[in-house]
């Protein structure tokens, strides 16, 4: 039995995971079946999400938010944000904007966490 | 000076006044919203991280993405929307006839200029604030080098500045170990989190992603004792801590290091309050509050952390929609019924609000507990008298515990005996 602590949400529910024979795998300890669903993939293959921040010109904020549309595996994280380190975008952006598709061929889009505007004057 | 008069005056535009504003204008009065920054959104503009929103929007968002979402519909409400704009005073009006009473609020900005605004009612929603250094309790020189976590987190966030290249973290928040995992990923060395007492004060998801995820240690019982460095910190001594949280001698240790990040706390934010003579409750660092979220004042109403140091943003929200219906309620010149005064039992170290007025169909009780217990059971007693149970597989006390409770089942509950509410291990 493996043991972690859920991080879908703050709650942080205690999950067990139980590896059956024939390869089921069951799950203890979740309040919702999100929690069921983060701890089995914790299990076999441990993924986050992207959160970080790109440069942007031109608007009213000097750094834009950004989020990943879904999680990544793990080990691909810290390649992922160098690879938005290099990023620049130009204002205005909506939230919601594709800032990189399929990230590193993961599937996964970044899209910008919040809206900015042209900076006036 | 300018006047603007207003049904009801929210004061800041996190997500606690924007939930406000938004509900008062849904129930159709007319809304001001003054916020001192340029845009709205409160700390939650320096949120990059995700976790936000699960509650009420079913979704991982980031702190950005869920002060975006309110924020566009604060846009396209009929608030009328203040930023760059800053409330100095309160004047609590005269409070003859209810419905009429009139609150001023002197306000300044350099786009809106000196104004006072008058309004029927005023949620309070400044947020808080990070402990400073002196609370702390760290001696040695002053030098350069030392922040708070959310200060570290606005220069990397939001200025795009890193503040150091190896870093200390004093406080084991959940901001300080939001930061321990941006500032690793941003490329400054993270020698470790140092916290005072014996389990953590953040979140224990934020320990497992925080932390664990990036192999930081998280050193508990124990504290920073002294700084080091004239201009700039050149390192910090740590030392483990007793029972009674005094340093052990002997277990100094060195940690070069040139960045002290605090994370040692949040205290409502409540000169404006305090300044108006909204009585204060010395637990919550809030004002004392009714389930309408409203204060001793009336016609005052708070939301969010400035009522008391909430860790979940959809709580926050919901405060904020709570009292703008209090605020509507007050303005319609509705008698409000009698309340019943709700006590903080058996490990639990307050309860907000901290009065329930009688005959509502139901309202929303927030907490907070003194200490982990698992298996826990928390019961609300009415003159002594059971009269709600709620079962959680684990309660501990960086996690707010809710309660929606129908005082129905406590009517005619004489104040006297009030309800109390408590948790009960097994
Ligand atoms: C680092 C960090 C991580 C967090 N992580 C999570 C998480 O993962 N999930 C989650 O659900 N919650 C999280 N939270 C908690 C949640 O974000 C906060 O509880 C919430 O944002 C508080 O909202 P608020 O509106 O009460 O206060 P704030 O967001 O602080 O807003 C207060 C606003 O009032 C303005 N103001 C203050 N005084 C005045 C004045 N005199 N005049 C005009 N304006 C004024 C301020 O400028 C500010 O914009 C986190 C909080 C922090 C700080
Ligand atoms: S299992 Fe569900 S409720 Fe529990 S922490 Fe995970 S997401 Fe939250």
């Amino acid at each position: 039995m493996k043991k972690f602590t859920c991080i879908v949400c703050p709650i942080s529910c205690s999950l067990a995971v139980q590896a059956e024979g024939g390869g089921d795998i069951t799950v203890t300890g979740s309040k919702c079946d999100r929690g069921k669903a983060y701890a089995k993939d914790e299990y076999l293959a441990p993924k986050r999400v992207i959160t970080t921040t790109v440069k942007i010109d031109g608007a009213d904020i000097a750094l834009l938010p950004v989020i990943g549309t879904a999680p990544v595996p793990k080990e691909l994280l810290r390649t992922c944000l160098r690879h938005l380190y290099g990023i620049k975008v130009t204002a205005p952006v909506r939230m919601g904007d594709v800032i990189e598709r399929d990230i590193l061929g993961s599937g996964v889009d970044i899209v910008a966490a919040r809206s900015a505007v042209i900076k006036k004057g | 000076m300018r006047e603007i008069t207003a049904d009801i005056a929210v004061v800041g535009g996190g997500p606690a006044g924007m939930s406000a504003a938004l509900r008062a204008c849904g129930l159709g009065a007319k809304t001001v919203l003054i916020e001192r920054d340029a845009a709205l959104g409160g700390i939650l503009n320096q949120c990059v991280h995700d976790g936000f929103g699960l509650l009420r929007f079913k979704k991982q968002m980031s702190g950005s993405q869920y002060a975006q979402q309110f924020a566009d519909a604060v846009y396209e409400s009929s608030a009328s929307v203040m930023t760059e704009t800053t409330v100095l005073k309160l004047i609590p009006g005269e409070c003859g006839s209810k419905a009429q009473s009139r609150q001023g609020l002197y306000t300044t900005g350099e786009k809106t200029g000196g104004a006072l605004i008058r309004a029927g009612a005023v949620i309070l929603a400044m947020g808080c604030r990070e402990r400073p250094r002196q609370q702390a309790g760290i001696v040695g020189s002053r030098p350069a080098g030392v922040l708070t976590a959310g200060a570290v987190q606005k220069y990397i966030n939001v200025e795009g500045y890193l503040p150091g290249r190896k870093a200390v973290i004093l406080g084991s928040g959940d901001i300080g170990l939001i930061m321990a995992r941006r500032m690793t990923l941003e490329g400054i060395d993270v020698a470790g989190v140092y916290e005072i007492m014996p389990s953590p004060g953040g979140l224990r998801r934020n320990v497992a992603q925080c932390l664990d995820d990036y192999d930081i240690p998280l050193r508990l019982s124990s504290t920073v004792t002294e700084v080091h460095g004239k201009k700039r910190v050149e390192g910090v001594t740590v030392a483990d801590v007793d029972a009674a949280r005094h340093p052990i001698p002997g277990t100094e240790v060195f940690v070069p290091c040139d960045l002290l990040v605090l994370s040692v706390g949040l205290i409502p934010e409540n000169e404006l309050s305090r300044d108006a003579g909204i009585e204060m409750d010395p637990v919550t660092g809030g004002p004392v509050l009714d389930n309408f979220m409203m204060a001793s004042v009336p016609g005052f109403f708070a939301a969010g952390n400035v009522s008391a140091v909430f860790d979940l943003v959809d709580y926050v929200s919901d405060t904020g929609e709570a009292a703008a219906e209090g605020a509507c309620r007050f303005l319609g010149g509705e008698a409000l019924p009698e309340y019943v005064t709700v006590r903080a039992g058996d490990d639990v170290s307050f309860v907000l609000p901290g009065k329930i007025r009688r005959d509502l169909p139901s309202s929303a009780l927030y907490m907070r507990v003194k200490r982990t217990i698992e298996n826990a059971v928390l019961e609300i007693l009415a003159d002594g008298k059971p009269v709600y149970e709620k079962k959680h597989p684990i309660v501990t006390p960086p996690e707010m515990v809710t309660a929606r409770f129908h005082e129905s089942a406590g009517s005619g509950v004489p104040d006297a005996g009030g309800l109390t509410v408590r948790i009960l291990g097994d």
